[in-house]
């Protein structure tokens, strides 16, 4: 049915979908930034050992999303989080939680490549060190690196400025960085916009093996990308007020990949991905 | 083909009009006028002290006190206050000045009409012509504080002087570190302490340094604001803390009011000897900049 996708590509189910444990359960999420709603009514959740995609045109409020989970929007003067995020069952957004507690839990990889200007080693050690971890710190900084597939290259200049890496090499820096404090879950915000193909490619192949011990969510512009990596895919879409002014992001279909992509049981769905829109 | 655009466009690229050519260099022309003005008063400054000072420029004038027969005269005292003033500068503006600017960048909330005024008045104190500083520095810190005409008076009214120059120079660098360092920092888990004091201070360093030493050196000039709080010219023991003082550019002052033509001589010797100090101040903030500039 929709021929220009590589569907040859598509892997089958890996697991079976349900399988793992819910890691995000969330129910009828909305973010405002002061008065306006950037996104509304998102209820889904998110499994344990999978990669889950956001995927959907710009200004669907997918990046919005993804930094609810590490209340990373917290940051932002005037925004506002409603609705509930179950973390593991708790809620993320109660009154005891510490955002910085929080994000201890579930790391975040940017968009834009944003190693820190220090060594390579000091980039990876300033997580463990902040979080007190300071046991074999040059152990754990090895295996981070080794985890994010960046050791071998980097190993003999671990006290270069990390600005001297290239930008994939960078983000597999910003990833092994994240990896070095043992987080629960990633987040990563178009991890790839910013690289090269071949640096896409090693950074997807990472994801999948870095899925066996983390939980991972992506939001990408790529849907070959989405199709490549993710177990599960959710695509938001964007909705005009009825005045037409405001733009909010809802969610529209969140399913199976193979589904989504081969047989997507929402309109717009099959809109974007046959490329007839967005 | 060729040949016939060839002969639709015999015509060849022609030398353009004379008058715009004769704009352009007229306007050349005014722009090194302009250069020119600014560059010879200085170099004529210079080459004026430097023929005056030279023959006076001895050890005398670094180690000997002042002295009513110029023969013996010396600034020692008036160079020590001068190095002893900036070194509590240093002291006094950079904890206050970083602490300041830490605050407005990273802890005020831009929408908060408070933070906006005091912005404003930062700004607007570092436009304050600095004997309005030493009037205040009079007022307060030698009569209303109870302080005296010590050295410890000049250099608190000079920490004031500079302290808004330090705090706009801390902002500008504290501003140019990028806000993907700190969200960086933050998504690992790193408190908004931690996130300031192990990313965005040390990147911000450089700046920070530049900028004081600049105000340092600015200081270190400064006249008005010492005459007010009760600098002396005649000062013949090193300089403490709480005791009374001149300083290098007082001194100058002192001494180009005398009549003998000898002082004058030792005067234009005791400005060379600030000039270096200044300079040498500049150069390390110059060399520092382009050391440690990050490039993001």
């Amino acid at each position: 049915m929709i021929r220009d996708l590589q569907v040859d590509r598509l892997k089958a189910p890996p697991t079976e979908p349900q399988a793992g444990a819910i890691v995000f359960d969330c129910d009828d999420v909305g973010v405002y930034y002061g008065k306006a709603q950037a996104l509304k009514n998102v209820t889904m959740d998110v499994r344990e050992h999978q990669v889950t995609a956001f995927i959907g045109p710009s200004g669907c409020g997918k990046s919005t999303f993804i930094r609810c989970f590490d209340r990373m929007n917290d940051l932002i003067l005037g925004a506002r989080v409603e609705g509930t995020i179950l973390y593991h069952g708790q809620d993320l957004y109660g009154p005891d939680v510490d955002p910085v507690e929080a994000r201890k839990r579930i790391g975040m990889v940017f968009q834009k490549p944003n190693p820190f200007p220090k060594s390579i080693y000091d980039n990876i050690a300033f997580g463990p060190r902040v979080l007190g971890m300071r046991d074999d710190l040059d152990g754990r900084v090895e295996r981070a690196l080794q985890h994010a597939a960046l050791w071998d290259e980097v190993k003999d200049r671990l006290k270069d400025n990390a600005y001297g890496l290239s930008g994939g090499q960078q983000q597999r820096l910003c990833i092994a960085r994240c990896i070095a404090v043992d987080p629960d879950v990633i987040l990563m915000d178009e991890p790839c916009s910013a690289l090269d193909p071949i640096s896409t490619a090693a950074i997807e192949d990472l994801m999948a093996s870095l899925k066996r011990e983390f939980t991972i969510i992506i939001v990408t512009h790529n849907m070959q990308q989405a199709a490549r990596v993710a177990d599960r895919t959710a695509f938001f879409s964007v909705q005009l007020s009825d005045d037409g002014k405001q733009r909010t992001g809802v969610l529209v279909e969140y399913d199976d990949t193979t589904k989504i992509f081969t047989n997507p049981s929402d309109k717009r769905t099959e809109d974007y991905i046959t490329g007839r829109f967005g | 083909m060729s040949a016939e655009t060839t002969a639709a466009h015999p015509v060849a690229i022609g030398k353009g009009r004379d008058s715009e050519r004769f704009f352009g260099r007229l306007f050349l022309f005014y722009l090194l006028f302009s250069l020119a003005i600014g560059f010879t008063m200085l170099a004529a400054l210079l080459i004026k002290v430097l023929i005056d000072g030279i023959p006076s420029l001895s050890w005398q004038l670094l180690s000997a006190g002042p002295s009513i027969d110029p023969a013996k005269a010396g600034a020692r005292p008036a160079i020590l206050a001068s190095l002893y003033i900036g070194a509590l500068l240093i002291a006094f503006t950079v904890p206050i000045g970083v602490g300041t600017a830490v605050y407005l960048e990273e802890y005020a909330r831009k929408d908060r009409w408070y933070n906006r005024f005091l912005e404003l008045n930062i700004q607007n104190l570092a436009g304050v012509p600095s004997i309005v500083y030493g009037i205040l520095g009079l007022a307060f810190l030698v009569r209303g504080l109870g302080l005296g005409r010590v050295l410890l008076a000049g250099a608190l009214i000079l920490t004031l002087l500079v302290l808004p120059t330090v705090i706009v120079a801390s902002r500008e660098a504290i501003r140019a570190v990028p806000d993907s360092i700190r969200q960086g920092a933050f998504a690992l888990g790193a408190t908004k302490w931690q996130v300031v004091w192990k990313q965005v201070l040390p990147a911000s360093i450089p700046g920070i340094a530049t900028g004081s030493i600049l105000a340092l050196s600015r200081a270190i000039g400064e006249t008005a604001p010492l005459l007010l709080v009760g600098a002396v010219a005649f000062v013949s023991f090193n300089p403490t803390l709480l005791g009374s003082f001149t300083a290098l550019p007082i001194q100058i002052f002192q001494w180009i009011a005398r009549p003998q033509d000898e002082f004058k001589a030792l005067a234009a010797a005791a400005i060379i000897v600030l000039l270096v100090m200044l300079l040498g101040l500049n150069a390390v903030a110059i060399w520092m900049r382009n050391r440690y500039q990050q490039r993001w």
